[in-house]
């Protein structure tokens, strides 16, 4: 029995050294993409993670990203961080000093990009998140940057366009207190709706994961809200919808939403409750410039759905690294190093033209973009512009 | 009053479903004298087999319209019958085995719940799914109180599937068997009957039960997922501590009462305290009555 261990433990010894002696392939950059494929939300891990694949498709077809003279193929390295802030934190670990990545893509929503960018600012790993609005992802960390705007600029967006749309003084929020940006947006719904004059009479939670909210929708149509803000994700506004529709509410209040709701399975999950309904978010396909219009018919055409804002700020964040890299100028294969360089690199950027605006990085790494206003058409399935908001400040 | 009203309707339709799962657990409790973890997650698996089941069933029909209630009521027994399936051979695999060993038999349990929510996830994806109601859905408005026909029939099935239980508890001897197993574990077989098959029959209807409630469940909060049997496990096994574990009035009741204790605390006290009040009141109730509302005595043989 001993001689097999120790027969087992050479065989072993012999190939990990056989396996690390093997010839290098073609000059290979590592990028992790940090992404929500299982958990609560996974249309924005999918989206992700096809847009982050075909950027890499693209890029690699072309002979690969240009630094410095000599081509390098781009690998990507994909970890589902389970919509959990837990796993978002060990995801971003693994890839950093497991995988060894160059870069860090994501993570998307902002409770699990929090944690994420946390480890990747301490460990000196460069980081974009593509979709996660919450200031705390990028404050006082320069290693992380966004290629979104930040929800201190959407959420007082929503107030006043609910104030202003709808000539409403009485605001409701219902949002769910476990989850880091949806508690900010929240609060800041409020402090901006109140500072242009409003009241809030209704301010209600849920923790996450409920399903009835049956109780908070009584309240809030008792208290006469004209306007309910919700800052959920796409899972569970169509049961707040729903509810809210069964129980009467929206016979009085308009219910507005954030970026989270943007997604293809909204109006799959919400159906005909969802019509007339009003969003921010970061684009509107119908008024999207050429550029913009080549990505979704050829997102389309590879993976079948039109590609929802997830897809062109991960396609966007792709790009700026390739930016970033070329500002860099040269990679000298010392890991430590060539981050830093990188991560200079997109501190460099300068009106950098993507599928989801142009956009230039402010100290802080968030983009300055405008904010674009959606009415939903559940019956044609699409997301309809209303109107645009230039960066403007709130606070 | 509308106010009051609307939230005691909301309450009712909350409180049934919770009963019909808190059944699973008070039924098995009496008759084997452990918490079955997994309960919640057959939940669940009757969900999503319902979903499956009405897909089904439409697609049988092909193009020959069949009456909504007639694909409620078929898909209801098809996830029954799936569900008892799937509920059965875990008995006979994962619980039988260890009936001796009592605390091995509840970390089975809660492996196997963890089990079916990934064999779940693996199956069918991490997507939602929607649920499509086979109940056309119209609102009605009575006294200024908005009632609709999904939480008419959800309260209405509950009430049905629990006298029936009650039917087949008080009135036939296999319901008189499973009473008499929760009083006196081993004069029973003295007398005759064969435990394991009342066992067997008590995990079968459990396991109905909790199809239904997921069927239910589904219809009034249409999207299903893999991890939803969780947390409304964990409620529903509360509400059955609370009424009396093992004795089934006590479950009916618990469900009723954690329904009723959750939509008052949202309603009055602000939202972000609602779980915490309704539990700390569901820790007073226990604490003024160790054993749950109608919980038998502990009593001691000497």
């Amino acid at each position: 029995m001993r001689k097999k261990l120790i027969l087992l433990m050479i065989v072993l010894a012999l190939s990990g050294i056989l396996h690390s002696c093997a010839p290098a392939g073609p000059a290979e950059i590592l990028v992790g993409v940090n992404a929500e494929l299982t958990g609560a939300i996974p249309m924005v891990g999918a989206a992700c993670k096809n847009a982050a694949e075909m950027a890499a498709e693209e890029i690699n077809a072309a002979g690969g990203l240009e630094i410095g003279g000599k081509k390098y193929k781009i690998k990507l390295v994909i970890a589902d961080n389970e919509n959990k802030p837990e796993s978002a934190a060990a995801a971003a670990t693994k890839l950093i000093t497991q995988d060894k990545v160059l870069i860090h893509i994501g993570a998307n929503a902002s409770k699990n990009a929090i944690p994420a960018s946390s480890v990747c600012n301490e460990l000196q790993c460069p980081m974009i998140s593509p979709w996660s609005t919450n200031p705390n992802t990028t404050l006082y960390k320069p290693w992380v940057f966004r290629a979104c705007f930040i929800d201190s600029f959407q959420a007082g967006v929503n107030a006043q366009f609910g104030m202003e749309e709808f000539n409403a003084t009485k605001g409701a929020v219902l949002f769910d207190i476990g989850s880091d940006a949806c508690y900010y947006q929240g609060f800041f719904f409020k402090k901006t709706w109140e500072k242009l004059g409003g009241q809030i009479v209704a301010f209600e939670t849920f923790t996450t994961g409920d399903k009835d909210f049956t109780a908070q929708l009584t309240k809030i149509k008792e208290s006469g809200a004209e306007v309910l803000y919700v800052p959920q994700y796409y899972d569970e506004v169509p049961l707040i919808v729903k509810q809210a529709n069964r129980l009467g509410v929206t016979e009085k209040t308009h219910i507005i939403g954030h970026d989270g709701w943007e997604s293809p399975d909204l109006c799959k999950l919400c159906g005909a409750d969802c019509n007339g309904l009003y969003f921010t978010t970061h684009w509107a396909v119908d008024i999207a410039g050429a550029k913009t219009q080549a990505f979704i018919k050829k997102y389309k055409e590879k993976y079948g759905v039109d590609p929802d804002s997830v897809a062109g700020l991960t396609y966007d964040a792709m790009y700026l690294f390739v930016q970033a890299a070329k500002n860099c100028g040269k990679l000298t294969g010392n890991l430590a190093q060539d981050r830093k360089c990188i991560r200079d690199g997109l501190a460099a950027i300068k009106d950098f033209e993507g599928v989801t605006g142009t956009m230039t990085p402010t100290e802080q790494g968030d983009m300055i973009k405008s904010v674009h206003i959606v009415k939903i058409d559940c019956d044609a399935g699409v997301f309809r512009w209303y109107k645009t908001v230039q960066p403007k400040t709130f606070e | 009053m509308t106010y009051i009203l609307q939230q005691l309707i909301n309450a009712i339709q909350l409180g049934s479903i919770y009963a019909l799962i808190a059944l699973g657990y008070s039924m098995v409790y009496g008759v084997l004298r452990f918490i079955n973890f997994a309960h919640g997650d057959i939940f669940m698996v009757g969900a999503f087999l319902s979903y499956f089941a009405a897909v089904l069933i439409r697609r049988l029909a092909g193009a020959t319209a069949i009456p909504t209630a007639l694909i409620f009521v078929g898909s209801m027994l098809l996830a029954m019958l799936g569900t008892a399936l799937i509920a059965l051979s875990i008995e006979r695999i994962a619980y039988r085995p260890l009936r001796r060993y009592r605390l091995s038999v509840v970390i089975t349990a809660l492996g196997m719940g963890v089990f079916l929510e990934h064999m779940t996830l693996v199956i069918v994806g991490p997507w939602r799914i929607s649920f499509h109601p086979l109940i056309t859905e119209t609102v009605y408005k009575v006294a200024g109180v908005s009632i609709s026909t999904t939480q008419l029939v959800i309260i209405f099935v509950s009430i049905l599937l629990m006298l029936i239980l009650e039917f087949i508890v008080r009135q036939t001897k296999q319901g008189m068997a499973m009473r008499a197993i929760s009083y006196d574990r081993e004069a029973v077989p003295l007398m005759g009957v064969n435990v394991d098959h009342i066992v067997t029959l008590t995990f079968a209807i459990a396991s109905c039960l909790a199809a239904a409630g997921g069927l239910l469940y589904a219809h009034a909060y249409p999207i299903i997922e893999p991890y939803m049997g969780i947390m409304v496990g964990w409620k529903a096994f509360i509400s059955a501590v609370v009424g009396g574990i093992g004795v089934i009035r006590g479950a009916m009741l618990g469900g009723y009462i954690l329904g009723f204790v959750e939509i008052a605390a949202g309603a009055i006290f602000p939202s972000r305290m609602r779980d915490l009040i309704s539990f700390v009141v569901l820790m007073i109730v226990l604490l003024a009555k160790p054993t749950g509302i109608f919980g038998l005595p502990l009593r001691q043989k000497v």
